[in-house]
């Protein structure tokens, strides 16, 4: 990594803070390993991707100019190739989960007020309702517009995809947290609650540590 | 037996396995909606009649819903599995589709799968600067140079360096894995393993 530090010549700063490329590296392989074992679209973290992606072009402009067959040239060239796997494997992620929870996400989008920040970038909104109706147009003009009146609509009830929040996944504990609540008080089990000591891996089921995991408190594995 | 039809349909799409997309079963769907609005007709007929003072055709009125139900769910099933399927298509295959495949799909499908090369595109474009193209780099890269080996003529081929290279059947060449990776998908080049 201080090969990519040698080649840049200034900080990159993100909202005011300047973080070296190696940390942004760092916060882009979380944010993409989050994102992967996660069943729900997380916050978007475009400040990341645009930063790497403009690390990229640099790291791609000063290779042009060193000399032909120097050995660092190669070795750039793998570091290149590498993070533009990770970010395109994130975004290729990100835009699955928008595809398939197209009618959640844009449900999501409406009911948030102005305060919250949106999970989907601008891109992503834009991309999620051309899709929604592009399949929505399909299913009117070859199936619905042919059928008797009273089933011509799609209830949303029956065809939405929701993400399965109570799937399992696995997790490392970054931050000490105490008395996570895991399981709500039921007639049959009284509430179970968790201490996260840093450095434990658990599995879990997704909801109850979802905040953890935007707040950054622990990554998923 | 009501459903029969749909439940054709359904099998089709299950027979055919996550590899090949059948032809668009036009005759199918249309004899499945044909069926809906009998079913609907016969529906309406019967609850005039009840309406009028007939009894005991309650039993039948909810066998027809339940039919015109089940049938619509197998349609949009069936549509709904054949995008997937398409919009598989366009992350293994590229922008433009081979004939064959083209055959196989309605027209309406045709301009389905155009609308979704525009979406992905116009998202694609928005991406950094000039635009990232998400459809490569598909796997996480091994090496930086791969072997490979032509299977067919494909002509000249510009590296990132400026060589040219000329691909002829059988040859074999050692290449930068980002410039070869989307002409191994479609398979004029094959990767050598050793």
């Amino acid at each position: 990594m201080s090969d990519i530090s040698n080649l840049i010549e200034e900080d990159s700063d993100n909202d005011g803070e300047a973080m070296t490329a190696a940390e942004v590296l760092q916060k882009l392989e979380e944010a993409w390993l989050n994102e992967k074992f996660a069943p729900d679209l997380l916050e978007n973290k475009s400040d990341i991707v645009d930063c790497m992606m403009d690390q990229l072009q640099e790291m791609e402009n000063n290779i042009k100019l060193a000399k032909r067959g120097d050995f660092k040239v190669s070795l750039h060239r793998m570091e290149i190739d590498r993070i533009r796997f990770i970010i395109s494997s994130y975004l290729r992620r990100r835009l699955e989960k928008v595809e398939r929870f197209a009618v959640c996400v844009l449900e999501a989008e409406e009911k948030r007020d102005d305060e919250e920040a949106s999970r989907l970038t601008p891109e992503e909104h834009q991309y999620a309702k051309d899709y929604q109706e592009s399949v929505e147009m399909h299913m009117k003009n070859l199936a619905l517009r042919h059928m008797p009146p009273n089933s011509q609509k799609m209830d949303p009830n029956l065809t939405t995809i929701r993400p399965n929040v109570d799937s399992y996944v696995f997790l490392k504990v970054n931050k000490h947290q105490e008395g996570v609540l895991v399981e709500e008080e039921s007639s049959d089990a009284g509430e179970e609650v968790l201490d996260l000591v840093k450095g434990d891996q658990h599995i879990i089921r997704y909801r109850p540590i979802s905040s953890l995991v935007e707040n950054g408190s622990v990554t998923l594995m | 037996m009501f459903g029969e039809k749909a439940l054709e349909l359904i099998r089709e799409l299950q027979r055919s396995g996550e590899n090949s997309l059948p032809p668009y079963n036009e005759d199918g769907v249309r004899q499945v909606l044909e069926e809906m609005l009998s079913l609907f007709e016969q529906n309406q007929k019967d609850v005039s009649d009840t309406v009028a003072g007939q009894t005991g055709l309650f039993a039948g009125v909810q066998l027809r819903h339940s039919a015109l139900e089940r049938n619509k769910r197998c349609v949009m099933a069936y549509l709904y599995n054949r995008l997937q399927h398409i919009r598989k298509l366009r992350w293994e295959f590229g922008s433009v589709l081979p004939q064959e495949i083209k055959y196989n799909m309605s027209e309406q499908e045709v301009q389905w799968f155009n609308k979704y090369n525009k979406c992905l595109a116009n998202y694609m474009r928005s991406l950094g600067e000039g635009g990232l193209d998400l459809t490569q780099d598909i796997k996480p890269p091994k090496s930086l140079y791969i072997e490979v080996r032509c299977q067919m003529d494909h002509g000249e081929f510009e590296t990132q360096d400026g060589s040219v290279i000329i691909l002829k059947k059988n040859s074999q060449h050692f290449l930068l894995r980002s410039e070869c990776e989307h002409l191994v998908r479609q398979g004029i080049l094959e990767h050598i393993v050793h």
